[in-house]
């Protein structure tokens, strides 16, 4: 088998309408973004970097160790890659490695491509590389220190990713939350091991091998904040009713406002009949204020970093 | 480790292996080869050779056919063992050395085994010894000339005793010193048994006295090198030249 | 599944990249908006890709069997069946398990079934690089789309190199008697991101002499691509006669 098995490819059917069409806004915005820094970043090496980078992350992903019981321990990647490239690249090289593993080798959804890449890419990668530079800066600056920001990066990139992709499929009511959210963390609680394992292996490998390749490269503060703007989204849809803890909440909720009768979900509803949708029901308006946190904190990030990248330019034009 | 009740140290019975894709890339290939034998694999590009060479360790598996290693057939169970008497060196060296330094590539299989760190000290300072590498322990692998890459790849499968050596390919992109460097390095390898895949007869000439003939997956010439390599008809037959 | 170099052989392989790509992403968008219960539309929505199918020259039951490669992902919808209250029909293991759970479950199976089956479709039909300079031609990034070339040009070359350093791993995992072989888990750990670390290596020096390459041709940040010709009224047509398909079934169904 060429493709690994990861089991964060959503496929199609699992993610509603509205968290697919929320999920490729999302995707382009930031794409767009980062195709834009790239260019800043990395002028004309960037399309054969970025290429190699996209079929080396592919070929990574089949590097694996045995951990015990027949199961093993493989790489997502996306960490390793921001901190090699930057995150702009990483978005980039993982829209490329997601996009060919959906479109060549059927794994993952087409309408589900865009959160497959922003949870797979975008979160993962961005949620590893903050926690990377955030922990290598405020940590005595030696290599264990780079090591422990990297492996802790990269464990949390894993499972921020995981909790993502869980909250998606429950929104979307194709999973309960009690069970998927248990199941799927817990799960990539122990993935994390292994990509982290591998991730810092392979920073030693390369720091003793070509420490030029582990410069601190531009500054890439707007990515950070992205990266915090998708933990408060999620920490957002985490306190929604979605998430209530009470065994059959969803079902609960459900019920409240009737729609138990039709047996369909909500998220369901809203675009089948073309009906206009339950706006005023509190149990939607809780979503649509999760998926705008998404977009307005995203958005923000995406100002923050574009106001960030100016600001060194104007201070060096203005001789003091 | 040496069976003595087997007059073979590798026995290939019928092998026949067609690739994922319906590739056949083996077809029928039977041989026997006695211990501390130096044989030589020669035939064109695409015929088989490398294929032959990842069967003698079970990293590839015949559809059809047996291959013994000292008189121990290749199964699940015999695999682990096996590796560890037969050792392969890649044609590539960089598909070889995945550690930083010199010393942990050539301490992987020793450590693997599950030896105590002072035995495989002793072990990878014996093997760069054998091949004149003393003193590149602390090296890292990724910065060494093609020529120190090959030699580093050898050592990293002289620290498991191996008694059988098969390469790949080992004067491939090698400069004539280096290249003449290596066969006098593999001529002092008289204790085991030396299995080449490669398109240097001239190699061949001088390190082999047997060899064999591979074409389009088939065996099609088995003897001693002198009478084969020698043979301008059979040679040009199957797209190889006398030296 | 793998290295897909069709052959042009039928309507569907010669279709614009362009309209394949567009017909495609509305077929998938028509199944999954399909409202609840309304089992008649799967019959009649897989007979119309089994059409498209016939006329691609496949087979439509390998097709089926093959968009079976998802199904291992239906364990997360499998909560479903005793999560979602409703009428209960059986029970399995003492677990109750109702009419409406059962139904959402099949149709979400369902769906994601039907929808593989269009995206076998589109790539079973194209040549990847097609595709690529159909997305071209879309208005997709110029930069993303030369990105994805260079990929695909090393994707396999890659992942001849990731084999290859397995292989050479196998190779030295020798065991001897009386030894419990194998190593520490960090160890492992350890020598795996050697293994990525030297692929990464490789990797970026590879892409340094490919810029290289590319400069001594006098690459200059541009990616020159052949475009494809203007788009044909008849492959236009051809395109939208499975949306339309699609629009009827989901207007009949409803």
């Amino acid at each position: 088998m060429i493709t690994p098995v990861l089991a964060m490819h959503i496929p199609d059917g699992f993610l509603s309408i509205p968290v697919s069409v929320v999920g490729w806004l999302l995707f382009i915005a930031i794409l767009v973004y980062a195709l834009r820094q790239t260019r800043k970043q990395l002028g004309e090496h960037r399309i054969p970097l970025m290429g190699i980078m996209a079929a080396f992350v592919f070929a990574a992903q089949m590097l694996n160790f045995p951990v015990a019981g027949g199961t093993s321990g493989h790489l997502l990647g996306a960490t390793l890659v921001s901190i090699f490239l930057g995150p702009w690249a990483m978005i980039v090289v993982m829209t490329c490695v997601v996009g060919v593993q959906a479109v060549l080798f059927q794994d993952g959804g087409i309408l589900a491509l865009g959160f497959n890449i922003v949870n797979m890419g975008v979160i993962s990668g961005l949620v590893g590389y903050t926690v990377y530079t955030w922990l290598t800066k405020i940590l005595p600056r030696t290599t264990v220190s780079q090591w422990v920001g990297a492996g802790i990066g990269a464990w949390l990139s894993v499972v921020v990713a995981s909790i993502a992709t869980a909250l998606q499929l429950v929104v979307s009511g194709t999973s309960a939350f009690d069970v998927v959210l248990p199941a799927m963390v817990g799960v990539h609680l122990l993935i994390g091991i292994g990509e982290a394992l591998i991730t810092v292996a392979t920073i030693a490998f390369v720091h003793q091998t070509r420490p030029d390749l582990l410069q601190a490269r531009a500054d890439n503060r707007g990515a950070r904040w992205i990266a915090v703007g998708f933990i408060i989204a999620l920490s957002l849809v985490f306190v929604s009713p979605w998430a209530n803890p009470n065994p059959d909440g969803l079902e609960r909720v459900a019920e409240d406002y009737g729609f138990i009768d039709t047996a369909q979900d909500p998220a369901y509803t809203i675009l089948p009949d073309y009906t206009v949708p339950f706006i005023e029901s509190d149990i939607f308006t809780t979503i649509v204020a999760g998926i705008i946190g998404v977009i307005v904190v995203s958005s923000l990030g995406l100002g923050v970093a574009y106001v960030a990248k100016r600001k060194p330019i104007s201070s060096d034009q203005t001789p003091v | 480790m040496t069976n003595q009740t087997s007059p073979h140290i590798i026995s290939a019975q019928h092998i026949t292996f067609r690739y994922p894709d319906g590739r056949l890339a083996l077809h029928d290939i039977s041989f026997d080869i006695a211990p501390q034998e130096k044989v030589a694999i020669i035939g064109a590009n695409g015929s088989g050779k490398s294929t032959l060479l990842l069967h003698l360790n079970g990293i590839l598996r015949p559809q059809n056919g047996i291959i013994a290693i000292d008189g121990v057939p290749i199964s699940d169970k015999t695999l682990q063992h096996i590796r560890a008497w037969v050792g392969l060196v890649f044609q590539n060296p960089d598909d070889q050395l995945f550690s930083a330094y010199v010393y942990d590539d050539v301490a992987f299989a020793p450590r693997y085994l599950g030896l105590s760190e002072s035995d495989v000290k002793t072990r990878v300072i014996h093997a760069l010894k054998m091949v004149n590498m003393e003193g590149y322990s602390n090296r890292v692998s990724h910065h060494l000339s093609v020529g120190e890459k090959k030699r580093i790849a050898l050592a990293t499968i002289l620290t498991t005793n191996a008694c059988i050596l098969a390469l790949d390919e080992p004067s491939a992109g090698l400069d004539p010193r280096a290249r003449r460097d290596l066969i006098r390095l593999l001529a002092t390898f008289t204790e085991q048994t030396l299995l080449i895949c490669t398109h240097d007869i001239r190699l061949v000439a001088d390190l082999c006295t047997r060899a064999i003939i591979l074409d389009e997956g088939k065996l099609v010439a088995d003897g001693a090198t002198e009478t084969i390599v020698y043979d301008q008809s059979l040679m040009e037959q199957h797209g190889l030249e006398v030296p | 599944m793998l290295h897909l170099h069709p052959t042009r052989v039928s309507l569907l392989h010669r279709l614009d990249p362009r309209v394949k790509s567009v017909t495609a992403f509305a077929l998938i968008l028509g199944i999954l908006i399909t409202p609840p219960h309304t089992w008649r539309a799967y019959p009649l929505i897989w007979t119309l890709l089994a059409c498209v199918a016939v006329i691609s020259q496949l087979s439509a039951w390998k097709l089926g069997l093959q968009a079976g490669i998802a199904l291992p992902f239906t364990l997360v919808a499998m909560t479903l069946l005793f999560t979602t209250q409703g009428r209960p029909i059986m029970m399995i293991g003492g677990l109750v398990i109702p009419d409406s759970g059962l139904a959402r479950f099949l149709e979400i199976v369902i769906k994601s079934w039907l929808a593989m089956q269009v995206t076998l479709l589109l790539t079973k039909t194209t040549d990847f690089t097609d595709l690529l300079r159909g997305l071209r031609g879309l208005g997709i990034s110029e930069t993303l789309v030369a990105t994805l070339n260079v990929m695909y040009r090393y994707l396999f070359i890659l992942k001849d190199e990731s084999e290859r350093l397995i292989r050479a791993r196998a190779s030295r995992s020798g065991k001897s008697g009386g030894y419990s072989s194998g190593g520490t888990l960090l160890w492992r750990a350890k020598i795996t991101g050697g293994m990525v670390g030297n692929l990464f290596l490789r990797s970026y020096e590879r892409s340094e002499r490919i810029y290289m390459a590319m400069v001594a041709r006098g690459y200059d940040g541009r990616m020159p691509y052949t475009p494809l010709p203007p788009l044909k009224r008849r492959d236009v047509v051809l395109g939208l006669i499975p949306i339309i398909c699609m629009a009827m079934i989901q207007i009949v169904v409803r």
